[in-house]
């Protein structure tokens, strides 16, 4: 298998309005490598966060082709993507998205419910991701009983939970303080350096991208340009 | 997996206490006035079908035809057509409670000093069972008399009245047309007939002893008729379509050929009035339906609400993983949820509810295990019926726009 994780060609998206189409994604052209750590950024409108549905799989594109993990996406029906999501994806997302009724444990370990993996085995890798994102001893708690910054953590978790070989993750730190951003993107670079899972990041905020390996900026649908990192530089020297 | 999403339809239901509560409260109401309708309903039925058998229900007559002679066609029972082993053969028949053949006649009856004209009905011990009919006193011939024609009695109370005044009859000798009986039993009193014959003047032979020593008949082993009861009201149309097919076979009737036999049904007015009691039951039970619907209504409306509430939470599980027949799956279990538990606290209720109107209305209430399951299975069909809808619109969503949902 090629180590190439993500092959986009000549994507586009475009929404019907009552006031005629509107491009948003006007033809782009990506390629991401295993093991990478891309930032995404661009300004508001810009389609970033549009084309990172379309990376999850919880968007369509228009056109283009869209390669994840060496398969067409656009080939696969609603339950393959599903499973593609439970398997492939972990999505981390801005608002933490936690399921409020559950605990953390049941909120880790959800995917692997629709995974159809038996309770046992899901309770023992939830409560081993629990301590992987250092929140040991809270698996009984339930969201609203913990802070915000541990909340992404258990998000974190959950997204790990099922061995994604890709983590895409929206503005992750938008809802936090610096300080506690600052503790998630360090997160998020160890597990890519130690645990080579490829992650993809939006952002708006140039020093949470210096996270990342590679920024792409994104302007008007297209991508403007792509540059390493300052941190990429240091470890290329 | 499956337990997973019970706990979860349960957690549900517990994160909204008093809105389920208040949904479950439909199907209550649904499924306890059907129960106790239903009840209600059966128990009247009951009680109608109890008071026709009394009066010796589930009879058919089979009366011999009419025949044709040299053109002429004769009026029905002109000739007899009906014999003993008919009357056997029917008895051999399914769903047949007691066959009395009966071959009546008039004759003088002495004992003493005293005489008396009287009914003689020659027929066997099953007609007692067929006429509802109890002794008195003394015990009733047997098949053994019947094989036998042996010359015994059971007299009504009009004969004993007129022959033996004070006297116990039992084990006297009668002469029934200068042939001495002997008297085995005594009829209890029945009373005038509808149609104001008195029923205890008559006098019960063995119906071979009829047929032979009594009443020499040109047609050898015939009987005037044959009474027929069935086992149960529900089984008259199923009897009286087997005994015709018999009949015919043995009588060698031609399918278009005229019967030389007649069978009347005097259940007719019997099932006339069980139909009113059923058709009220079934009233009973089609109002209380109309609740369970609206009981179902209520987790449609409830369950829609829920659905667009949890969007997010619905978004969130898509973009996890969870495929269509996973949300589907999870909402219809808690609309099932809510309408199963609903509908076990309403059987409770129309139990309940249905033993207060026996005790404190004198109502007569009967609950049929059938009643409760369809009511229980009702309630369960009306939680897919109408859960489905809302969990097919939580397994459609989209998912950017389910995540996006505020």
């Amino acid at each position: 298998m090629s180590n190439i994780m993500i092959k986009i060609k000549n994507l586009t998206k475009s929404y019907s309005t009552f006031a005629g189409k509107v491009a948003v994604l006007r033809g782009i052209d990506l390629e991401v490598q295993s093991g990478e750590f891309l930032a995404i950024m661009g300004a508001s409108g810009s389609g970033k966060s549009t084309l990172m549905n379309i990376l999850g799989c919880l968007d369509a594109p228009s056109g283009g082709i869209y390669e994840l993990n060496g398969v067409n996406v656009q080939n696969l029906n609603k339950n393959a993507l599903a499973s593609f999501r439970n398997h492939i994806i972990g999505f981390v997302f801005q608002g933490f998205n936690l399921l409020q009724r559950m605990t953390l444990v049941d909120n880790i370990a959800l995917p692997l419910v629709y995974a159809g993996i038996p309770r046992e085995q899901r309770n023992e890798r939830a409560n081993a991701m629990l301590i992987k994102v250092g929140l040991e001893g809270y698996g009984t708690y339930r969201p609203n009983q913990i802070s915000g910054g541990q909340q992404q953590r258990v998000a974190i978790a959950r997204a790990l939970i099922n061995h994604p070989k890709l983590i895409l993750a929206d503005e992750p730190t938008g809802n936090l303080d610096t300080k506690t951003s600052q503790e998630i993107m360090e997160l998020f670079s160890e597990l890519n350096i130690t645990d080579g899972i490829t992650v993809i990041l939006v952002t708006h905020e140039l020093d949470i991208a210096q996270y990342a390996r590679h920024i792409i900026h994104v302007k008007d649908g297209q991508i403007n340009f792509r540059e390493p990192t300052k941190r990429m530089k240091e470890i290329e020297k | 997996m499956i337990w997973f999403m019970l706990r979860e339809a349960f957690d549900a239901m517990i994160a909204n206490r008093m809105r389920s509560f208040l949904t479950m409260l439909g199907m209550m109401i649904g499924v306890g006035a059907v129960i106790v309708m239903s009840a209600i309903g059966t128990g009247a039925q009951d009680v109608v079908e109890k008071s026709i058998s009394s009066m010796g229900s589930n009879l058919f007559i089979v009366l011999s035809g009419s025949t044709t002679s040299g053109g002429a066609r004769m009026g029905s029972g002109a000739t007899p057509t009906l014999t003993l082993s008919d009357a056997e053969a029917i008895a051999e028949l399914p769903s047949i409670g007691a066959v009395a053949p009966i071959a009546p006649g008039t004759a003088q009856v002495v004992y003493g000093a005293n005489n008396w004209s009287t009914t003689i009905i020659g027929s066997t011990p099953s007609a007692l069972i067929v006429r509802n009919w109890e002794l008195e006193s003394g015990y009733a011939f047997t098949d053994a008399d019947v094989r036998g024609a042996t010359r015994v009695a059971i007299v009504g109370q009009t004969i004993v009245e007129n022959l033996f005044k004070d006297e116990d009859p039992i084990g006297k000798m009668i002469r029934i047309k200068q042939a001495p009986y002997q008297i085995v039993g005594v009829l209890t009193k029945k009373g005038q007939s509808l149609d104001g014959r008195d029923q205890d003047d008559t006098i019960l032979v063995p119906v071979t002893t009829a047929q032979r020593k009594l009443f020499g008949s040109q047609f050898k082993g015939t009987v005037r008729l044959i009474m027929v009861q069935a086992i149960s009201a529900e089984q008259m149309d199923e009897t009286e379509k087997a005994m015709m097919e018999l009949l015919h076979q043995r009588h060698r009737i031609r399918d278009n050929a005229e019967d030389d036999f007649s069978i009347r049904n005097l259940a007719a007015m019997a099932a006339a009035a069980a139909d009113t009691a059923e058709v009220m039951s079934l009233m009973l039970g089609a109002i209380a339906s109309i609740s369970l619907l609206v009981g179902g209504i209520g987790i449609m409306n409830i369950m829609l609400v829920s659905v667009t509430e949890r969007t997010r939470e619905i978004g969130i599980r898509i973009a996890i993983g969870a495929q269509e027949r996973d949300i589907l799956l999870q909402f219809l279990l808690e609309a099932l949820m809510i309408s199963l538990i609903g509908s076990l606290i309403g059987i409770l209720l129309g139990v309940g509810g249905a033993l207060i109107a026996e005790r404190f209305f004198s109502m007569s209430v009967i609950f049929t295990s059938q009643s409760i399951l369809s009511a229980f299975g009702v309630a369960a069909m009306v939680g897919i019926f109408f859960g489905f809808y809302p969990a097919l619109k939580a397994a459609k969503m989209v998912p950017i726009d389910a995540l996006r949902y505020q």
